[in-house]
């Protein structure tokens, strides 16, 4: 085990106290609590929230090659605090990958916030560790690169930030555990993905999320899965669901219209099962599930494109592009965290 | 009897070995773990191409760049009169397999990264340092003796060395399409993995020292195993005839001879493995001491089993015995069954295996002489071998003329029967002696070697540490103000400025000094121009250590190519022992002209010496130097004194040993050869000799022939010191030490081979003093 594993064994991976992915179930003693009558400011609100014990800027995009294949990567950069007042400065933690339907690259930087090897800034906006950054928020350019992939993209949206939750208070259990939370759904993007088999040119779309909070899951949640999706008739729908080591499942998301309008799905109006499960770095995985959302005659399967997108890093989780069949068709993203 | 002489012969040749490769195991393995105290060695480093620090922003504008590094800073860290060194990394970049695992199981990470910070130390370091320090000490066994590991931006508030590191690991995944960093721009120099343990290299001597005492002893102690196992052989000769008459199938005759005598050695060379240990244990103290003295290099005082040794140990018994015994097998498969059964008891040094032997001994002086002409550390020990092997079978030759011209000198009858008997018995002791003049040589080799070097290293210093103090600020403006401070409290401040560079393409030292009589009158020239000092001090020469000299072989007048295109000619030649690198000393102005930034920290100060130390204390008390920062020369030196001094203790430890081993070799000699030698002693008595002066005669053959060893084994000794000093030293580190002789060392030995063969002696002799004359008798009764 690196010291950087420890550290996020620490900070961030379950314990035996049960605390929940990631730690994200721990005491916020001393970090600020998400406020429900917080509203946004742009573009302050792009920029780090200090005080916050976790925040994240994730990039995920579904992209086609001019090679006809799909293919999907992500780019995250997280600031994890060690103290409600920065000092010591907070961790930076960067995760980068490419997922193809038959292969799937990831990999993750480390660094020490205040030496200004990572770090964001709000305007105008750049956030980065080391080479990997992501210039520009309404449109910009966006790189990672790993020892066996890179990539380069431009991506621009003209649709407003899409706040997630009651105005952008997303709330994450029944015990009122919640993050602020904004999303920027409407990214047109295109680029050329390094491979080891060699360039790509793809073209697509992409979703931004911005979240930040103290204190995510309630001590009994053991993970979640989450899912984005880009549904062709151009609405979009995010969607989450919580597990708690009780058995049952907190879920929730938000149904947003082709302009941008957010529509927060009550709890338990948007119902996620797995259908399949796959064995991936010796765990049992669902990389085939049924999404229902009734209000909006949701009834879809959403099935991996590569069901071994495993991120194998410190904090390892599976993240990877999924296709949309049923009542409506499209693309999106998968996360699960937490399956042990 | 026998079997007891041959299980305590190879057991002590085992113990000896084996003692001495498990301080040598345990040594480098220490520096092993040195190197590795953050397993830096694997990874490529960057360092400054001058100076001694890289700007933080270096690191994260590489890190910006795509270029994936991880800084390290280094520092000398004093707690308490102890000095650490002490590593800050940062856990976040840091490469898989820098730090020990232990490490990072144990620390917790918020407190690592937050003051008052954690500081990771072995468990003999953390207990001393606890309550020394605000930082948590955490205790983990993999981490070197004297090394601090602490995180990165901990070791900078610690050594008060803001926003710099020492070095950058280039990590061995670089992210696809980066492109190359341009060091040059940036002033840093890679260094690939392998090269930069010089600790490995610098402490080689000392342990080639102690190997080829342990291969030494080791010879020693086989010769003793063959002695015995020959005689054993010989004397069971008449029941091997029998067994063989009666129908045992020579293979298995062979077979059960074997599996005794595997049996044999097992039990010896595990008796000698533990003896071996106990030495190792004993030793290890003072060569930790040693070692950590000279060289900075850190070793564990303690021992640890090590199975590699274990293995080696008891496999050399096993061989030695197997190469010992090959002779006496050889004989017993070539007997005829019906050879008479007579022990042959020792074969006379008849004159065709003097001619043998002499033939192996020229033969033995022309390798040596051949290898001598060859450059390499290989061909240095060629020589020695073919030295040391040459003089050992030449000793009973020398001997056996030596003690023919006796017998002639000689007119009594019991001198001339003393010298013409002893000369008799020189076959069956010749290989105890042989032995005795290896460990003889061996000593005396080692001692003057050891003894040269003790002498010419503290001459040395008192040229060199001219000034009485030596101060290293920390910073060039500190530097600027205690000099100030200095000037009407000193007889002279002299700046010693320098920048680190690489010349003739080696890292180096480029050192700028004032012209100055403390220079002019003490500096160690080996070789110079004319008007030396007025050269360098014009800028229109370098000095250049004997190392750089060596290897680039340059000499007075020849040019000399320094960074920045700067052509200087060679103005002389310094001995400067203990450094690895090359170092040049130019005058001050001119290396100022060129590097204007150079490092300004560095200067001596000469003063009284009696009001050196009041001057030290003021420095330290008024500006906070740490203590490390000023080097009181006094100190220094006596410190050097005492290190010397456990050299000496681990030297002569061995010294005794070996002698011990040897003299036990004549002991089991001389009482196999009294077994034997009733039918030569019995006439003597007869014709009136009393046993008792018959005994004291037997001490004064084992005196005299040990002397004689002795006194033959001095040119030996210097012989093996000299190639030590002038070729081996030189082959390995670069610098030639001047030999003294050491005839007090001689007279010491002499008194001590004597007790040893007078001791060895003395029991045969006490066992002839007290035979029943019947047994004497039966010699004339035929009954034997």
């Amino acid at each position: 085990m690196s010291v950087r594993a420890l550290i996020f064994m620490i900070l961030f991976a379950p314990s035996a106290l049960a605390q929940g992915f990631a730690g994200l179930g721990s005491e916020a003693e001393g970090y600020l609590l998400p406020n429900p009558d917080t509203r946004f400011e742009f573009p302050r609100d792009h920029g780090p929230h200090p005080g916050f014990r976790v925040e994240w800027w994730y990039l995920t995009a579904n992209l086609t090659g001019t090679d006809g294949r799909d293919y999907g990567l992500q780019w995250t950069l997280f600031r994890s605090a060690l103290s409600p007042d920065d000092r010591p400065a907070p961790i930076w933690m960067g995760h980068a990958a490419v997922t193809t339907p038959d292969a799937h690259f990831a990999t993750e930087r480390f660094a020490r916030g205040g030496t200004g090897q990572a770090g964001v800034t709000a305007a105008p906006f750049e956030a980065w560790i080391d080479e990997w950054q992501m210039t520009g928020i309404d449109r910009g350019q966006l790189r990672a690169s790993g020892p066996d992939f890179a990539y380069e993209l431009t991506f621009a949206a003209d649709a407003p930030f899409v706040p997630q939750g009651a105005a952008g208070y997303s709330v994450k259990a029944e015990t009122g555990q919640a993050s602020h939370y904004y999303s920027q759904p409407f990214y047109d993007v295109s680029g050329v993905l390094q491979l080891p088999g060699g360039a790509v040119d793809v073209s697509g779309q992409a979703w931004l999320d911005r979240e930040w909070s103290s204190q995510l899951l309630s001590a009994d949640q053991s993970g979640w899965d989450w899912l984005s999706l880009h549904l062709d008739t151009g609405e979009k729908l995010m969607g989450f669901r919580l597990r708690s080591d009780l058995g049952s499942a907190y879920s929730t998301g938000t149904w947003i219209e082709p302009d941008g309008t957010p529509g927060p799905l009550a709890p338990g109006a948007f119902v996620a099962k797995p259908l399949r499960f796959h064995r991936v770095a010796g765990r049992e995985i669902p990389v085939e599930w049924r999404v229902e959302v009734p209000e909006h005659a949701v009834d879809v399967t959403v099935t991996a494109l590569n069901p071994d997108s495993w991120m194998d890093l410190s904090v390892a989780y599976w993240e990877g592009p999924v296709r949309v069949t049923g009542t409506h068709s499209g693309r999106g993203y998968l996360e699960m965290t937490g399956y042990e | 009897m026998q079997l007891l002489t041959m299980v305590i012969g190879l057991a002590l040749a085992t113990a000896l070995w084996s003692g001495v490769q498990a301080i040598n195991a345990e040594a480098r393995a220490s520096y092993d773990q040195a190197a590795r105290a953050l397993g830096e060695t694997q990874f490529t480093q960057l360092i400054p191409e001058e100076g001694n620090t890289i700007p933080t922003e270096t690191f994260v504008a590489l890190r910006r760049a795509g270029v994936l590094v991880s800084p390290l800073l280094e520092g000398r860290l004093q707690l308490d009169d102890e000095n650490y060194q002490l590593v800050g990394f940062d856990a976040l970049t840091a490469p898989m397999g820098l730090v020990p695992n232990e490490a990072q199981q144990q620390v917790d990470i918020v407190s690592f990264f937050a003051p008052p910070y954690q500081i990771i130390a072995n468990p003999e370091d953390a207990g001393r340092i606890r309550g020394l320090t605000d930082a948590t000490v955490i205790a983990v066994d993999t981490v070197s003796p004297g090394v601090l590991l602490t995180d990165l931006y901990a070791a900078q508030a610690m050594l008060v060395r803001g926003d710099e590191v020492s070095r950058l690991l280039l990590l061995p995944n670089q992210p696809r399409n980066g492109t190359p960093p341009d060091l040059k721009q940036l002033k840093l120099v890679a260094r690939s993995p392998s090269q930069g343990n010089d600790i490995s290299r610098l402490t080689g001597s000392f342990h080639l020292n102690l190997t080829a005492f342990g291969l030494l002893s080791f010879a020693v102690g086989l010769f003793i195993v063959h002695g015995t196992i020959g005689l054993a052989f010989e004397q069971r000769r008449g029941l091997f005839r029998t067994l063989r008459a009666l129908g045992m199938p020579l293979r298995m005759l062979l077979v059960l001879l074997m599996v005794e005598l595997l049996f044999v050695s097992l039990v010896a060379g595990g008796a000698g493995m533990v003896l071996g240990y106990v030495i190792a244990s004993v030793l290890l103290p003072d060569v930790a001491a040693t070692l950590r003295g000279l060289y900075g290099a850190e070793i564990d005082g303690t021992l640890s089993i090590r199975p590699i040794w274990w293995a080696a140990g008891m496999a050399i018994a096993v061989l030695g015995t197997a190469v010992a015994a090959a002779g006496s097998i050889a004989k017993i498969i070539r007997m005829p069954i019906l050879a008479p059964a007579q022990p042959r008891a020792w074969a006379l040094l008849s004159e065709r295996r003097m001619w043998l032997q002499g033939i192996l001994v020229l033969a033995l002086l022309a390798v040596a002489l051949i290898a001598s002409q060859l450059q390499g550390l290989v061909a240095g020990f060629a020589l020695l071998g073919g030295l040391l092997l040459a003089a050992a079978l030449a000793l009973p030759i020398i001997l056996s003329l030596l003690l023919f011209l006796a017998q002639h000198l000689a007119r009594a009858p019991i001198p001339s029967w003393f010298w013409a008997d002893t000369r008799q018995q020189l076959p069956g002791l010749s290989l105890a002696l042989m032995a005795l003049l290896l460990a003889l040589a061996t000593n005396i080799g080692v001692g003057t070697m050891v003894g040269s070097f003790r002498t010419t290293f503290l001459g040395w210093l008192d040229q060199r540490l001219a000034s009485e103090l030596y101060v290293n600020a920390r910073s060039n403006q500190e530097a600027e103000v205690l000099q100030s401070y200095l000037a009407p409290r000193a007889d002279a401040v002299l700046p010693i400025w320098n920048i680190e560079a690489r010349v003739a393409g080696l890292p180096a030292e480029i050192y700028g000094i004032i012209d100055h009589a403390t220079y002019r009158d003490n500096w160690p020239l080996l070789e110079a121009a004319d008007s030396v000092w007025q050269r360098v001090a014009s800028g229109d020469g370098a000095l250049v250590n004997e190392q750089l000299a060596l290897r680039e072989n340059l000499h007075p007048g020849d040019s000399l190519e320094l960074p920045g295109a700067w052509q200087t000619i060679v103005a002389g030649i310094y001995s400067d022992y203990g450094n690895p690198n090359g170092q040049v000393i130019v005058g001050l102005d001119a290396l100022v002209k060129r590097f204007p930034d150079l490092q300004r920290q560095r200067f001596g100060i000469r003063i009284a010496p009696d009001k050196a130390r009041a001057l030290a204390r003021t420095i330290r008390d008024e500006f906070g130097l740490p203590a490390e920062r000023i080097i009181h020369q006094a100190e220094l030196k006596s410190f050097s004194v005492q290190i010397f001094e456990r050299t000496f203790t681990v030297t002569a430890a061995l010294n005794v040993l070996t002698l011990a081993v040897a003299g036990f070799a004549i002991l089991t000699s001389l009482l196999t050869l009294s077994a034997m030698r009733a039918a030569q002693v019995a006439p003597l008595w007869a014709m009136g000799l009393t046993r008792r002066r018959l005994a004291l005669l037997e001490l004064l053959r084992s005196s005299a022939l040990a002397l004689m060893t002795l006194v033959l084994s001095i040119p030996v000794g210097i012989l093996l010191a000299w190639v030590l000093l002038t070729v081996i030293n030189v082959e390995a580190f670069g610098w030639r030490l001047p030999m003294r002789l050491y005839p007090t060392d001689w007279a010491w030995l002499a008194l001590w081979s004597l007790i040893a063969a007078m001791l060895s002696a003395a029991w045969p002799a006490y066992l002839l003093s007290r035979k029943p004359p019947a047994e004497l008798l039966k010699v004339f009764a035929n009954e034997r």
